[in-house]
């Protein structure tokens, strides 16, 4: 029951990382191969600002995400922007880039061991069966409201429509009179604030590390290829499946608890090319 | 004009083979082999890249295998060092065809995102199976054999490496150059017409990232006997990315490019690890965030399309340099 708790927890984050990752491809077609080193930017956020300055967790948790957010959107008019009309690969080579760059700019500054933080909640919650931190039972709890928030933003409201319509058919909704190129920037940068989110939730459970993004960014892109990189519902959904059966892998056969989730894309892409919840590709 | 041309290849042949010949005389003997092996590992990537429209996010895998693999025919069988070499090529495109025939199933950035994930795969495996790779160890004391040959100078070892990686260099450049690399030219700039044309696509995908992979496998090899050493760092992501910059450096799609690329990415790494300046990474990523928004055809590509815009008549273009947008066509 414990370790199916670990899971969930630790499919939240997946599962965030991959929402972001959804929505960003969703809205440019880009995969960001930063997505990890700007998780790792929140969660070393939190830790310097409460090192510092002594914020508390809880102001850097809203904070951190809107500054990275911001951070974002400048990434994506100044750099992401100019290589939009080519091939989404050279996206992809430009973010890998910033992914380098990020990732050792915080390296050189504080090294490559772990910084400790503190958990803002200490309590533990009584399930009767067992006793569970309560950090961890809040964080599956906010990972679970913003995703299924999300969702409903973008399925029920306005600005959703605008979104979904701007990423099928971006021509045509121009044509309606959407100015589309104004949502891109805000929804990149709403990405990375999600990856920020996730960074300052993980950093009282992670071990804070300049690498703590580069390997997990790997995992979340077996996540989406499973779940289809094109659904939002899908790449929710396979992070958290996928943080349960890695949890369950770890508990009946640990050797296979880092590659069980390779496996699985393996068997997805034997069985089902365009992931789970996809829609075929076009055929080329 | 056609004689100018056709006089033109033997020239930049010649000039390559002299620029190999002299390269330990000119920098640092361990140094030119780690460009040597390096300039392998990217031509064969651009194989892949260039020639066929698929961008291998993933090639540690291939790198990395092989040199845990002539590593551990060098330790275990004290092999001649040519044949732990071709064994370890061998052996990174065996691991290419599974790899390989789940990953051409997707294009485009898929294919990026499910070679980079396979790669990781067998990162996990190597750091996980210690007791073969010797975990966060590596592989240590790979010894070199050659008959009792004395190749412990790097100087002198250089030139027992050299055949190796030209055997390597003029397979990529036959594949390039046959009928089969036609196709995969083809299906690059158009995969729907080249199935309509009744290529198996998928099949032609497949080889070519097999063949692609041994010959990264032969260059992982090399490195790992001139070094004495194979490490998890030679499975790790950034090694993936590594030789993508250098491609991407060089010029996609040129054979050349690529091999320039390695000689300056190794010769910056070099030079700044003596400088002391401790960010390799900062620069090499700022190098690629650069190349990619300022000159996406790479040095060789510009410096090709530079020459022939001089040319009164615009000469048919020596490289299949692909036109500047699509790395690939088959986007997803």
């Amino acid at each position: 029951m414990q370790h199916i708790f670990n899971g969930l927890v630790s499919g939240s984050f997946l599962a965030m990382l991959a929402l972001g990752l959804a929505v960003i491809f969703g809205m440019l077609g880009v995969v960001n191969f930063a997505h990890g080193a700007f998780y790792m930017l929140g969660a070393f956020g939190a830790y310097l600002l409460l090192s510092e300055w002594g914020v508390n967790y809880w102001l850097a948790l809203a904070a951190v995400p809107v500054v990275l957010g911001l951070l974002g959107a400048l990434v994506e008019r100044v750099l992401i922007r100019r290589l939009s009309a080519l091939d989404p690969l050279y996206n992809f080579l430009l973010t890998f880039g910033l992914a380098l760059v990020l990732q050792d700019l915080v390296r050189r500054e504080y090294g490559v061991q772990s910084q400790p933080y503190p958990s803002p909640v200490t309590a533990t919650v009584d399930f009767g069966l067992f006793t569970y931190p309560a950090y961890q039972v809040m964080v599956l709890g906010v990972s679970l409201v913003v995703c299924l928030a999300v969702w409903l933003v973008l399925s029920k409201t306005r600005l959703g429509v605008i979104v979904r319509a701007a990423t099928e058919r971006p021509e045509l909704t121009r044509a309606l009179g959407i100015d589309v190129g104004r949502y891109v920037a805000p929804m990149f940068g709403f990405g990375v604030a999600l990856a920020g989110f996730a960074g300052v939730l993980a950093a009282p459970m992670r071990a804070v590390n300049p690498l703590m993004g580069g390997d997990l960014i790997i995992t979340v892109f077996a996540v989406v290829v499973i779940g289809g990189l094109g659904s939002i519902f899908g790449s929710v959904t396979a992070g958290f499946a996928i943080g349960l059966i890695t949890a369950v892998a770890n508990l009946y056969v640990p050797t296979l608890s880092q590659t069980i989730v390779f496996i699985l894309m393996a068997a997805v892409l034997l069985w089902r090319p365009a992931g789970l919840f996809g829609r075929e590709e076009a055929f080329t | 004009m056609i004689l100018s041309r056709l006089a033109k290849r033997p020239v930049l042949l010649a000039v390559g083979l002299v620029t190999a010949l002299a390269l330990p005389w000119m920098i640092y003997p361990p140094v030119a082999m780690d460009v040597l092996c390096w300039a392998l590992f990217a031509v064969a990537l651009d194989v892949l890249l260039g020639f066929t429209g698929l961008l291998s996010f993933g090639h540690a895998a291939f790198w990395g295998t092989a040199a845990y693999t002539a590593g551990l025919l060098a330790i275990h069988y004290s092999v001649p060092f040519p044949v732990a070499v071709l064994g370890a090529a061998v052996a990174a495109a065996v691991l290419a065809v599974p790899i390989g025939y789940l990953s051409v199933r997707r294009t485009g950035i898929y294919f990026a995102m499910v070679t980079l994930a396979f790669a990781q795969m067998v990162y996990f495996l190597a750091n996980q199976w210690s007791g073969l790779t010797g975990g966060e160890n590596g592989l240590q004391g790979i010894p070199r054999e050659l008959f009792g040959a004395d190749l412990s100078d790097p100087f002198f070892f250089y030139y027992y490496g050299l055949p190796l990686v030209l055997l390597g260099l003029w397979a990529a450049w036959r594949i390039v150059r046959s009928p089969f690399g036609r196709v995969l030219t083809a299906i690059r700039d158009n995969p729907a017409r080249a199935r309509a044309l009744g290529y198996p696509v998928d099949r032609y995908k497949l080889l070519a990232f097999v063949l692609s992979a041994g010959l990264s496998g032969l260059a992982g090899g090399l490195y790992a006997i001139s070094h004495g050493f194979a490490s998890l760092q030679e499975v790790n992501w950034t090694t993936s990315g590594k030789v993508v910059i250098m491609v991407v450096l060089g010029g996609i799609g040129t054979l050349w490019g690529p091999g320039l690329g390695s000689l300056i990415m190794v010769q910056l790494n070099d030079f700044l690890s003596t400088a002391g300046f401790d960010g390799i990474d900062l620069v090499t990523g700022g190098v690629l965030i650069l190349i990619v928004l300022l000159f996406r055809r790479g040095i060789w590509g510009t410096v090709v399309d530079l020459v022939s815009r001089r040319s009164e008549r615009p000469a048919t273009k020596e490289t299949d340099a692909p036109a500047e947008e699509p790395v690939t066509s088959g986007s997803a």
